[in-house]
């Protein structure tokens, strides 16, 4: 039970009479990448709003590092370890790289409540190292953001959730809105990141991207978990047959 | 597979995507203005804008006239200091002026004297309490405890209520400028003591306003405070989701700029030995426009105090070019509306610019 990093039992959440998320079970190992698949309102966004706390689950259970969680926003799921890119990137477009890294948890010199002083140069070194380590290349550090490519945003976005030592990153759908050579750049990162052994979830429509990256693909349907199978196990068709429902049941989920 | 496999990461600078410090172009635009009204003054006054040209006076520059450029703007300066926070943060703050009319009268209250030329102070609010020759401190400590409270208004009601800080600091315009009438029913407080009128005695309104600008241009850059604002300006739910506690921030932000009003309220009294309910009409307009001026972005998160300082002394020398070139104040006014407007478009002209060349 010990490498279990990630774990949810019965996860359900109801908005009014819309069962967005039924009886959710999902386990995610120490150093695995799970894809999590599914049509559009099949329930993925759902679940990982319940796991990083921006919403409140109606009933189930969340087991994270070993403890049993009950994260009351997003701040909390972030001390606690869980990192996550989001779809619309959050980032401060006027803000140089070290800043957006550094966003809400900056390093300080001297203590002075608000007005404490920045430790910059340590942040500037930290921002280097956390870039080297996700393999980002950044033109100029100290540019604002707000000039970057979607693709350099994205690589910013990522690199911010290795510099911190987090237990475990989730990406929503981190390359929907790059273009080719983007793409690959923020798949090299998610490579990386599966060398240094960093566990990962990863929601995507991307199909040949799914099966590049990651150990695991779970597939949503109506709010259910309708398959969960090693991508050994399984193809492309086989993944689409339970995306739309031409292929039911539960036979895999033991994988 | 390899560690390496997957390209080299870290910084490759490339010296052609450096990009010039915004404030560089303000600094410019300045220059420009110099040399244009040094030009038309040669050329049609025979007498120079910048530099001394009488003989019975020493050194190279005209010192009185760049003594008055920023003497001029200097009181204005000290609220721009605190608007460009505000507007930084995504904000705005109309109520300044306003705010320098009721802490003039309120504070000007606690800096009489008890006599004059032997008579009883005419003006004296509390000459029957016996509050006069109070030790400068008093009023400076009322002062800032006014600002301190209407801006502590202004950002509780735009952080809790959420109403658009335009409506919340146009309510404190208003309020403001009926408590400054009330204060006195309109009569104007004179008569401060020695001590008080020291404060913006000759170049001190000066010293201050520059050293207030070292100060949060330092505070804005340096600190954890500054970053959040320009974090907030940028990307207000970026900021929320990073974990900055917006409306703690946002109060703080707005109570910062109504000290600083309140702090332009005591040198402007004390400069002019009175306060008057009337004072500082317009002047939230005025350092608006300073900071627009100076390059800060009505959007929010671009924009530093060196830019507002630098569109302050532009301010500085319109207004004295214009006094140079024998012109009516009329067309101060009507120039300096155009500049306003012509600076927006220039910056919002120049980021499109850039964003095409990234």
């Amino acid at each position: 039970m010990s490498d279990i990093v990630l774990k949810t039992e019965n996860l359900t959440k109801r908005y009014g009479g819309v069962h967005a998320l039924e009886g959710a079970n999902f386990e995610l190992r120490k150093g695995e990448h799970v894809a999590i698949m599914g049509d559009n309102g099949a329930g993925k966004s759902t679940f990982v709003r319940q796991i990083t706390g921006v919403e409140q689950r109606t009933s189930g259970q969340i087991w994270f590092d070993g403890k049993e969680v009950n994260f009351a926003g997003p701040i909390e799921a972030r001390t606690a370890g869980i990192e996550t890119v989001f779809q619309n990137l959050a980032l401060a477009d006027d803000l140089d790289v070290p800043s957006n890294l550094f966003l809400g948890r900056e390093k300080v010199l001297f203590n002075l409540g608000p007005f404490s002083i920045l430790d910059r140069k340590y942040m500037r070194k930290a921002t280097e190292a956390a870039l080297v380590r996700t393999a980002v290349k950044i033109p100029n550090l100290s540019n604002t953001i707000r000039h970057m490519s979607g693709g350099q945003r994205q690589c910013v976005a990522i690199a911010r959730t290795a510099t911190f030592a987090s237990k475990l990153i989730i990406m929503d759908e981190p390359t929907a809105a790059l273009g080719v050579q983007e793409t690959a750049q923020v798949e090299n990162i998610v490579r990386t990141l599966k060398d240094n052994g960093e566990p990962l979830i990863l929601i995507s429509h991307n199909m040949r991207q799914v099966f590049d990256l990651c150990d695991r693909i779970v597939v949503f349907r109506r709010g259910r978990i309708v398959a969960n199978l090693r991508k050994e196990n399984t193809d492309g068709n086989d993944i689409v047959s339970y995306i739309t429902g031409a292929k039911t049941g539960e036979a895999e989920l033991a994988a | 597979m390899a560690q390496t496999s997957h390209g080299v990461g870290g910084v490759g600078y490339d010296a052609r995507k450096r990009t010039w410090p915004a404030e560089f172009n303000v600094f410019l635009a300045l220059v420009i203005l110099v040399v244009i009204f040094e030009l038309i003054g040669r050329v049609f006054l025979g007498d120079s804008f910048l530099f001394n040209t009488r003989s019975d006076v020493g050194g190279i520059f005209n010192e009185a006239r760049l003594q008055i450029i920023i003497l001029q703007v200097s009181i204005v300066g000290i609220i721009a200091i605190g608007v460009t926070q505000v507007i930084i943060t995504g904000g705005i703050d109309l109520s300044s002026g306003s705010i320098v009319g009721a802490t003039a009268m309120i504070a000007m209250s606690f800096a009489q004297v008890a006599t004059v030329n032997g008579n009883p102070n005419p003006k004296a609010m509390f000459l029957a309490q016996g509050w006069t020759d109070l030790p400068v401190i008093v009023p400076l400590l009322v002062a800032i405890a006014c600002g301190l409270f209407a801006g502590l208004v202004n950002g509780a009601l735009i952080a809790y209520t959420r109403i658009p800080p335009f409506i919340a600091t146009l309510g404190m315009m208003v309020t403001a400028r009926g408590i400054a009438k009330w204060w006195s029913k309109g009569q104007p407080i004179s008569f401060p003591t020695e001590s008080f009128a020291g404060i913006g005695k000759g170049l001190m309104p000066v010293v201050i306003f520059l050293s207030l600008a070292i100060l949060f241009q330092l505070i804005m850059t340096y600190t954890r405070y500054g970053k959040h604002c320009y974090a907030i300006g940028s990307n207000e739910d970026a900021a929320r989701m990073s974990g900055i506690k917006i409306a703690n921030h946002k109060i703080l932000v707005y109570v910062i700029a109504g000290i600083l009003a309140a702090l332009a309220a005591v040198v402007l009294s004390s400069k002019n030995l009175t306060a008057q309910s009337g004072m500082g009409v317009m002047y939230e307009l005025d350092a608006i426009a300073m900071a627009v001026i100076g390059g800060v972005s009505l959007s929010g998160g671009r924009g530093s105090i060196i830019g507002t300082v630098i569109g302050s002394l532009i301010f500085g020398v319109i207004i004295s070019g214009f006094t140079f070139l024998r012109l009516d104040a009329y067309y101060q006014e009507m120039v300096k509306g155009v500049i306003i407007v012509g600076a927006v478009v220039l910056d919002q002209w120049r980021q499109r610019l850039r964003a095409m060349r990234a």
